[in-house]
């Protein structure tokens, strides 16, 4: 079943391949193709609904962003993941799939908020979750989990009382483990990664 | 000082349109939320009104966004079990096992039939609870105050089971990767079906209150309606996507947990307004009635946990005290995490407000490197700006009742 829309898909679009994946079909396209490839998927294969919209960052690896899309398909209950990389690592673009499903516009909005990944086309792309000034993403790698001092949103407030919003403690953990390496160094631990000299604060 | 203004007189229709922008009525922006008990929760809507009538909405969310994705990303996968009960926290048990499946799935974990079984009763009980909950406060949204009495009594006693099976009423954290934390109590079941039985005559009792309460219809029929269309292009999943009429639930269409074995049906909407969302959560408390009898009937022996799960599944407390293989296997969990193949993973799983999803990708290791949940509520809630435009400002209420989100799994 799943092979059988492979072959078609490939048969039909020869730019994409298929992608490793644990469960459902999986295929690469080119960022430029991606709205077509998407409409004919909505048209012609069934898959009439995006359920997500998200991203990967890569962190060091080059492409950095991968966008990830998962459509159902309401009549034959099959999934789809179709995979993106964005070109650019500094100013990732994808192009936006609002014009094709109505699904698109938050999820597209979310992953610009915390990925910041610009969608081209897209009507309203504003932040959803953080607010409007915020000025990081922070779902990319760079970005600590403790968060980092930015001032209040409302700045009447700030203004009034002095406060700022601050960075978690992270002596309460979570306590993680790095994973490779000698035992000794292993050991689990939480993560201090407030912003210090040694650190620098990512690029916004 | 006065003004003049001179008017030419000519062709009277396009004098009409002429002055047409200044006999516009000037229009209130008002603000409800984010804590409004309307907004069940943190939502907060921007709306421009015209008289009575919303003639825009902007819905404004992440009050209550916490960075689950990102907390996710940083510690190993049991870790976050207490996360998810926290997503949609009105049926914490079902988002335990939806978020352990999706690892499960990643890792190639075949859980034992009695696991399964368990489950499969955590999921349905959640969805009892969540959906008390819903009807009672939507019945009370809409100004019939006995429902919620009713629901929330029922739910009280569910939440008894629930403490029972799991050691908390709210925050559960049940599931395991590879299986459950642990075993039904002795004579658990027996009360399960006890609830079962409570529940229906109750449920008789708000058909009575609300199915055919004039107040009731009068204030949800025809209102708030979604298309099919609409619905399958914003997203729009569990009881609201088939009160449009579409049918889609995950449990028939894609079973997993061994929902093929049980015999129950999926009630379907016709016109996708109000109205028909309150007739799916109720009718699915009954099939949900059905489906924990027939788990309960053939309920199998067996293990709570998978057995093969070696390095994943921490071996039992006795053991780890007793036998050195399994200090050392507790103490590697621990320490690293339980072991999962890299790859990537989309599960999804039918829960009371709709399909919540996980995407997970594994570089291999005890830590996802990338978890995204796709909540239900946001997807349910993004056809807010294009639904409530043209209706007015007492049925917003309704609506919001009916469509029944929480914030938790929205702005996670």
């Amino acid at each position: 079943m799943a092979e059988s829309i492979l072959a078609q898909l490939i048969g039909r679009f020869d730019y994409i391949t298929e992608r490793a994946s644990s469960d459902h079909l999986a295929i690469n396209c080119p960022a430029d193709h991606l709205l077509e490839l998407c409409q004919a998927l909505r048209d012609d294969f069934g898959f009439n609904m995006l359920i997500d919209v998200t991203a990967v960052d890569w962190d060091v690896q080059s492409p950095r962003f991968t966008g990830i899309y998962h459509l159902l398909s309401t009549s034959k209950y099959d999934y789809l993941r179709i995979a993106v990389d964005c070109l650019d690592d500094i100013n990732p673009t994808l192009p936006s799939l609002t014009g094709l499903f109505a699904a698109a516009n938050w999820h597209e909005r979310e992953t610009y908020d915390l990925m910041g990944i610009k969608y081209a086309g897209h009507p309203d792309l504003r932040r959803i979750l953080m607010w409007d000034e915020y000025p990081y993403h922070p779902l990319r790698k760079d970005f600590p989990l403790a968060g980092i001092e930015v001032p209040l949103p409302a700045a009447d407030v700030a203004e009034r009382t002095q406060v700022k919003v601050e960075p978690a403690p992270m002596m309460g953990g979570p306590f993680v483990s790095s994973g490779n390496g000698p035992m000794s160094q292993t050991e689990p631990s939480a993560r201090d990664e407030s912003w210090t000299e040694q650190k620098e604060k990512p690029v916004k | 000082m006065a003004t003049t203004k001179e008017i030419t007189i000519g062709d009277i229709n396009s004098r009409a349109s002429d002055v047409e922008g200044e006999l516009q009525s000037e229009t209130m922006s008002l603000n409800v939320g984010p804590s409004h008990p309307t907004t069940h929760g943190v939502l907060r809507l921007k709306m421009e009104l015209d008289g009575d009538v919303v003639k825009k909405c902007d819905p404004v969310l992440g009050y209550l966004h916490r960075g689950d994705e990102k907390i996710a990303e940083n510690m190993t996968y049991n870790q976050f079990v207490p996360y998810t009960d926290r997503l949609d926290y009105l049926a914490p048990l079902s988002n335990n096992v939806a978020y352990a499946m999706a690892v499960e799935k990643l890792a190639g974990l075949q859980v034992p039939e009695r696991c399964e079984s368990i489950r499969v009763l955590c999921c349905e009980l959640a969805r009892i609870s969540s959906h008390l909950l819903g009807v009672g406060v939507y019945g009370m949204d809409a100004g019939a105050w006995t429902v919620f009495m009713l629901t929330f009594t029922e739910r009280e006693k569910l939440y008894t089971l629930f403490e029972e099976l799991t050691g908390a009423r709210f925050t559960t954290s049940y599931t395991r990767i590879g299986g459950v934390a642990r075993d039904i109590p002795e004579g658990w079941l027996g009360r399960v079906l006890d609830f079962c039985k409570g529940v229906l005559p109750v449920l008789d009792t708000i058909d009575k209150l609300l199915t055919r309460n004039r107040i009731f219809m009068d204030r949800t029929v025809g209102i708030g309606k979604i298309s099919k269309e609409d619905a399958i292009a914003y997203g729009i999943t569990g009881p609201n996507l088939r009160a449009c009429g579409v049918d889609l639930d995950l449990r028939k269409d894609k079973p997993y947990l061994g929902y093929e074995k049980y015999d129950f049906d999926v009630p379907i909407g016709t016109s996708g307004d109000c109205y028909d969302r309150y007739l799916m959560r109720a009718e699915e408390v009954r099939q949900s009635v059905r489906i924990i009898r027939q788990v309960v009937d053939q309920f199998p022996e067996g293990s709570y946990y998978a057995e093969d799960a070696k390095k994943i599944f921490a071996p039992q407390k006795a053991k780890v005290l007793t036998s050195m293989e399994e200090l050392i296997q507790n103490f590697m969990i621990v320490t690293e995490g339980p072991q999962i193949p890299a790859g990537e993973v989309y599960f999804e799983a039918e829960n009371p407000k709709g399909a919540l999803g996980f995407f997970i990708v594994s570089k291999g290791g005890g830590v996802p490197y990338r978890l995204k949940i796709r909540g239900p509520s946001f997807c349910n809630l993004s056809i807010l700006d294009k639904l409530l435009p043209g209706h007015y400002l007492t049925d917003i209420t309704v609506i919001l009742g009916s469509l029944d989100f929480v914030m938790g799994e929205c702005d996670r």
